[in-house]
């Protein structure tokens, strides 16, 4: 369930990407940022949030188990 | 002047952290230290260097060049759709490529490629088509550094002197310092520009009696829709969130997820990763944009009138004439000249070298395509046990020397701005060669001829794309030239930017047929054994 989530947690974010919305809105919020600047700036926020939420709850930490368990020798190529 | 002796001094600077700071006890040289930093770099070096590593000329100089010409879409195109899809391919990727690097000890993606799908000179060919698509990220860094030394001096070094300077100085901090000493650069560097968006702001919007009163000014002028995306296709915006998708592919990213300690360490990276994004493009991205409310220096006015010409009466001229018009309306250098209007002297310099820290990011592509040679090709055919590990280091540092002679010698005749260059070459081969790495770790069925046809598919692409663009010419702004249409439908256009297939950046076609590619000739080759594929996914 929680993997589940994340997976539409990320996806939805891609999706609003694509903030056809604002197009060809010029708004300046705080009387300067256009809105469509101020929207994907806020994106890149909650791009970071997602990030932590897949970080803290989808760590892959096998793989770094699987990693250190091989013996020195064995990991020449 | 006094810019461009503050622009030295860094430079100087930056050569002291590569090759004597960090520099380990001289002894027996190994190819893990030298290429790798023995895999040992700490969480905080790891984030910036990564970081510094993906930021280049293009950050600073083309972002901002790019908003000045089309206003504030800049930033949704290429900064926030990276701040997503970068990060995830970390995350996805970059931890289970250094999982495996630590498990077999690889050292390139081609190794890994190798070893996964039983191949030996299918990897070559991975190999070259890698390489050819990497020396443009390197001549957009000399490119870089010859026109930010060159503005910053006021056209007192010029363009071959400073792309010459910036080229020794990445050079000899790469050949002597390797891997240690270029992740210790890329450190300082991302913190120095980093820095520098944040200063920008502040003095340019000082400078130019705050920003709101541009802002509102460009508002009401014929200008506005540099504060929209009008300028933009939706088609053209969707296809960009395919284009991040190359940052993962690129060797020396992938080679640098090689050198983090601990797996813990690519955490803060992932996290923070947007948040850097968004501190440097930002401001740069702005900035471009009120650009163009600056009334009072001749240069911006001369691109502006360009960029008039251009638009009101580009459709009836001859392509060269064209062409040399844009050139006259690129925006590269245009945050350059902002801080040269509204910065005092020492702080333009100041500003000037955090700008040469994003500009010289090719110190990694340049230890990556060595690192590349040296052990997918020279140790792959048996040089290595042939002449020893101390020869293999030795013959990555004379490609080092070679590798920037040849990107200098490019840099100095190539006529295309360093934003068309990267965008049409490197990263949409990048990103077509991306389903390699996902079919390798995520899918048991990928064979190593489907990994054949993805790679001679994105360099049949890139070359495609290249000789189309280069047969027709760039049309007017707003025009485009329809080349093959069906039923209506426009399927291949030229158009001022680049090419369209359907509306989309080729990168669209080149992905999805890539994708196409690795799933339909691996349905129809050998796996590889049995046990080659338990390595990887168990059972």
């Amino acid at each position: 369930m929680k993997r589940t989530l994340l997976v539409v947690a990320a996806v939805a974010l891609y999706f609003l990407h694509q903030d056809i919305w604002f197009w060809r809105d010029g708004t300046l919020v705080f009387g300067f940022i256009p809105i469509g600047l101020f929207y994907h700036a806020c994106y890149a926020v909650a791009a970071s949030l997602v990030m932590w939420l897949l970080v803290t709850y989808a760590w892959p930490a096998h793989l770094e188990q699987e990693a250190e368990a091989v013996p020195e020798e064995g990991r020449k190529h | 002047m006094i810019p461009a002796i503050v622009v030295f001094l860094y430079l100087a600077i930056v050569l002291y952290i590569g090759i004597f700071a960090f520099r380990r006890a001289k002894g027996k040289e190994e190819a893990e230290d030298y290429f790798l930093a023995s895999r040992s770099l700490g969480p905080f070096v790891f984030l910036f260097s990564l970081f510094g590593t993906n930021m280049t000329a293009f950050a600073i100089l083309g972002s901002s060049g790019h908003a000045f010409s089309n206003g504030i879409v800049t930033f949704g195109l290429m900064a926030s759709s990276s701040a997503f899809v970068i990060p995830l391919t970390i995350f996805l990727i970059g931890t289970r490529v250094w999982a495996l690097g630590k498990k077999y000890g690889f050292m390139t993606p081609v190794q890994m490629f190798r070893d996964r799908w039983e191949c030996g000179h299918i990897g070559t060919v991975i190999f070259v088509v890698q390489s050819v698509l990497l020396v443009p990220y390197i001549i957009i860094g000399i490119m870089g550094g010859g026109t930010t030394l060159y503005t910053i001096s006021g056209g007192a070094v010029p363009f071959w002197f400073g792309g010459a300077i910036v080229a020794m100085v990445v050079m000899s901090y790469v050949f002597f310092g390797g891997m240690r000493g270029t992740a210790w650069v890329n450190t300082f560097q991302t913190v120095l520009f980093l820095l520098f968006g944040a200063i920008a702001l502040i003095v340019i919007g000082v400078g130019m009696g705050g920003f709101q009163t541009a802002a509102q000014a460009i508002q009401n002028s014929p200008m506005s829709n540099l504060l929209t995306r009008e300028r933009i296709s939706p088609y053209y915006f969707f296809s960009y969130t395919f284009i991040p998708l190359s940052a993962i592919a690129f060797p020396h990213i992938l080679i640098f997820c090689l050198t983090a300690r601990k797996m813990n360490q690519f955490k803060k990276t992932v996290i923070f990763y947007p948040l850097c994004i968004m501190a440097i493009w930002l401001p740069c991205v702005f900035l471009g944009v009120m650009a163009n409310r600056v009334t009072d220096v001749p240069q911006i006015r001369a691109k502006q009138e360009a960029r008039r010409v251009l638009a009101t009466q580009g459709k009836t001229m001859e392509p060269e004439k064209r062409d040399e018009l844009r050139d006259a309306a690129a925006g590269d250098d245009v945050i350059m000249l902002l801080l040269q209007r509204y910065a005092p002297l020492w702080l333009a310099g100041l500003l000037g070298a955090g700008i040469m820290a994003a500009v010289m990011a090719s110190d990694s592509q340049i230890l990556a395509l060595s690192t590349m040679f040296t052990e997918d090709v020279f140790a792959y055919y048996g040089g290595k046990k042939r002449f020893g590990e101390a020869v293999q280091v030795q013959t990555g540092r004379l490609f080092i020397v070679l590798i920037t002679l040849f990107a200098y010698a490019i840099a100095l005749r190539a006529p295309e701005t360093i934003f068309e260059l990267a965008i049409q070459y490197a990263f949409s081969g990048f990103a077509a060669l991306s389903p390699l790495l996902v079919a390798a770790l995520f899918w048991k069925g990928s064979t190593k001829w489907g990994a054949l046809a993805v790679t001679v598919w994105t360099a049949l692409a890139v070359v495609a794309v290249a000789i189309f663009q280069a047969m027709v010419p760039a049309p007017a702004p707003g025009s485009n030239i329809v080349a093959w249409s069906l039923g209506g439908a426009e399927v291949l256009s030229r158009t001022p930017g680049g090419t369209t297939v359907f509306g989309f950046m080729p990168v669209v076609p080149m992905v999805i047929v890539s994708a196409l590619l690795m799933i339909l000739v691996s349905l129809a080759t050998a796996k590889p054994r049995q046990a080659t594929l338990a390595r990887y996914f168990g059972g």
